[in-house]
């Protein structure tokens, strides 16, 4: 797989207070990338360094296949954890100033505009002033922004916060048909439910350092408990190399103990009960996510 | 476009087209009208008679008497208690009490005004100098010296100021209105300053609160936005200046016509009207001390944006230091210091605008917006001048390279209280 994005052993420096100690990362094209870590992990100074905000004491970014440089900035769309709008302009000129800025002409930065607030349905608001919208609406016009010039590297910082649920489906939706679209998305977040919806590769950050990443599926396989999760009708016994960690009438949950495999299991329940439901139990990756940043 | 054009643009049409830009537009030169007017206008109205009674018990003073319409004297008998407790407020503004006496010398402090309301200055001051008339005639009288003889003898000078310029050439000076035009434009640049200064301070935590700032500075280099702002609010004041010099003249224009409009100032302005308007273009131009209206504004408006540039750096540090206007105390504090001392020092300046001391304060950057401009109206070297301006000039890039590398890192700092020591650790970061 190609990546559009890669970091090598970035490391960024703040008043003695290491922000980012050696972070390597590759964010393959066309993927949604999740950026996990609790707070004050290093996740905002690393996507402003992305942003070329700030730039990293040492290490070295390639963008494409190139070092990353002034020029890509019109490539990338950001759309900050802490956004805001000046409040007393309007909507559609502060739109369309916001887009001429990421190097737009007005004309097409105009149309580009009236297709989006189409789109989200937000035509009427164009004259209003930012301070008579509310925070919701506020934030359609930044994701708006965000997307406007067609940027191929998306980078979402805690997306969702503050948005309500309708809206939320709707940025979801809109970030897919970006994804299908070509886009790669970068994307931080500490809500690990939406990360599981959206994310094909994550990379969890803890102090400063990358201390996990990969595909989604990847990384629940590594971390996986080897438990089972059966229904069942009929009179259970015991398993040979398995132990049963609860059980109800009707269900069980098994965990392997000398690495035997799924199959093993089922060929032994099969003797003895009729199994209605087989499932392995993974981990979420807000457990995973729990488990590494507490170790 | 170019993102800093862009950045100007918005910084400059956003204010323009606030209510308050044109208010105050429209509003400070009728402001600065009034304070002109209307004291002098209210001094010369204040026409309200007033009745003074006057006990003289020495016998030493001849009939006091007044030309002016205003105030009169009305001769009082009596014993003193029982007059000012007689005294009728109503018609009577003071009672002035000249106690019995043996001689002139000792009356000098015994003299007593009485009223119920604190007397006017005025009031006061003329009755002085009435009484010191006449003793002084007196005394002039006791000594046998006439005092047509004495009014002979005194006779004033005036020294006529010719300012050598440094190809030898010769300008007329008026100290009294080069200190006027110096004082006002030192005074003007010193407003000017601290104003746009504050306002590109403001636009600044505007931005830093409103937590837009880092939507803009991943499209644009933090520099590109300090500076953007910082023009386009120099645009507004340039402006507003413009405006203002188009206001004051069309109403100083209007106001002419109505002072011509009345029949009786028609009849005086037409007397000699020609030979009159030369001679006020004469007093208009040596006012500037041989220096052309046009040079003059050529200083101020170079002294206004450099010193403005210099300041305005700073002013957008404090702002990107701090999260609310309320904490911006600290750090205005080096700020203002330089610029309220060279307030001060106008003063002295203006007393003394070749010494050494305007010397130095006219080429410190920090002080030489307000300073060079007193001293200018005086006269001062073409070198002098440029090296000024030179310096000035440096000034402002050494302040906003300093500025730039403060606000790259305030701009993105909530939260926190920031410390000189921790502005210091910014100054050191890696861009």
């Amino acid at each position: 797989m190609i990546n559009l994005f890669e970091a090598k052993n970035i490391q960024k420096k703040y008043a003695g207070h290491k922000a980012l100690d050696g972070v390597s990362l590759q964010v393959p094209k066309g993927s949604i990338y999740g950026l996990l870590g609790p707070n004050g992990a290093g996740k905002t100074t690393f996507i402003r360094i992305i942003n070329q905000i700030t730039a990293p004491d040492s290490g070295n970014i390639t963008y494409n296949g190139e070092t990353l440089q002034q020029k890509h900035i019109s490539q990338i769309g950001y759309l900050p954890e802490e956004r805001g709008l000046y409040k007393k302009m309007k909507v559609g000129e502060q739109a369309l100033y916001l887009a001429q800025l990421k190097g737009l002409s007005k004309k097409e930065a105009k149309k580009k505009l009236h297709y989006w607030f189409k789109k989200l349905d937000i035509t009427s608001w164009w004259d209003k002033k930012v301070e008579e919208l509310s925070k919701g609406m506020a934030q359609k016009v930044q994701f708006i922004t965000t997307v406007l010039h067609e940027p191929k590297l998306l980078i979402f910082d805690e997306p969702f916060s503050g948005f309500d649920p309708v809206n939320t489906e709707l940025i979801k939706k809109e970030i897919l048909s970006l994804k299908k679209d070509g886009a790669t998305i970068i994307f931080s977040t500490h809500r690990m439910e939406s990360v599981e919806e959206l994310c094909d590769h994550i990379a969890l950050i803890n102090q400063g350092k990358c201390i996990l990443q990969g595909s989604v599926d990847e990384v629940k396989a590594a971390y996986r408990s080897h438990t089972y999760q059966i229904q069942f009708e009929g009179e259970l016994n015991a398993v040979k190399d398995f132990e049963i960690i609860s059980r109800k009438i009707n269900s069980a949950v098994f965990k392997a103990i000398n690495g035997k495999d799924s199959n093993h299991l089922l060929q032994q329940l099969l003797t003895h009960v009729k199994v209605v439901s087989f499932q392995e139990q993974l981990p979420s990756i807000n457990d995973i996510f729990i488990q590494k940043v507490s170790e | 476009m170019n993102s800093i054009l862009l950045i100007i643009q918005r910084e400059y049409l956003s204010r323009v087209r606030k209510k308050s830009f044109l208010i105050m537009t429209l509003v400070t030169p009728f402001l600065l009208a009034g304070i002109v007017v209307v004291p002098t206008y209210l001094g010369m109205n204040s026409s309200e008679e007033r009745n003074i009674a006057i006990l003289d018990e020495s016998n030493l003073l001849p009939i006091l008497e007044t030309k002016d319409e205003i105030i009169h004297f009305h001769y009082v008998n009596g014993n003193v208690e029982s007059v000012k407790e007689n005294l009728d407020s109503e018609i009577y503004y003071a009672l002035v009490h000249i106690p019995s006496s043996e001689s002139l010398e000792e009356l000098k402090d015994k003299i007593t005004i009485y009223s119920d309301k604190q007397v006017s200055l005025s009031v006061r001051g003329q009755i002085e100098n009435l009484i010191e008339n006449k003793v002084e005639k007196i005394k002039l009288a006791e000594a046998g010296i006439d005092s047509q003889t004495l009014k002979d003898a005194n006779i004033r000078f005036e020294l006529n100021t010719i300012i050598l310029g440094d190809e030898g050439e010769e300008a007329t000076g008026n100290a009294e209105a080069s200190l006027g035009i110096g004082f006002v434009s030192g005074f003007l640049i010193y407003i000017f300053i601290f104003m746009y200064g504050a306002m590109v301070m403001r636009g600044v935590i505007e931005e830093k609160t409103n937590r837009i700032v880092e939507v803009i500075i991943s499209s644009v280099k933090p520099f590109q936005l300090m500076m953007g702002k910082i023009l386009g609010v120099a645009l507004i004041g340039l402006t507003q200046f413009t405006l203002w010099m188009l206001l004051t003249l069309v109403l100083t224009t209007v106001a002419e016509g109505f002072v011509l409009s009345s029949p009786e100032m028609m009849a005086n302005t037409f007397q000699g009207t020609p030979m009159e308007k030369g001679i006020m273009m004469n007093q208009v131009s040596t006012a500037f001390g041989g220096i052309s209206l046009g040079q003059l504004t050529f200083a101020f408006l170079f002294y206004f944006l450099g010193g403005y540039l210099l300041y305005s750096s700073l002013f957008a540090a404090v702002g990107s230091a701090v999260d609310q206007e309320a904490d911006t105390q600290q750090f205005m504090l080096p700020i203002t210091i330089p610029l309220v001392l060279s307030f001060i020092m106008m003063q002295f300046i203006i007393d003394n605008p070749d010494g050494s001391l305007a010397y130095w304060f006219s080429m410190i950057p920090f002080t030489s917006p307000v300073i060079m401009m007193v001293r200018i109206p005086f006269g001062v070297s073409t070198g002098e001048l440029l090296l000024s301006m030179g310096i000035l000039v440096v000034g402002f890039i050494f302040t906003t390279c300093i500025a730039a590398k403060i606000y790259r890192t305030g701009i993105l700092m909530y939260g926190k209280k920031v410390s000189y020591k921790e502005l210091w650790k910014w100054l050191t970061y890696k861009g």
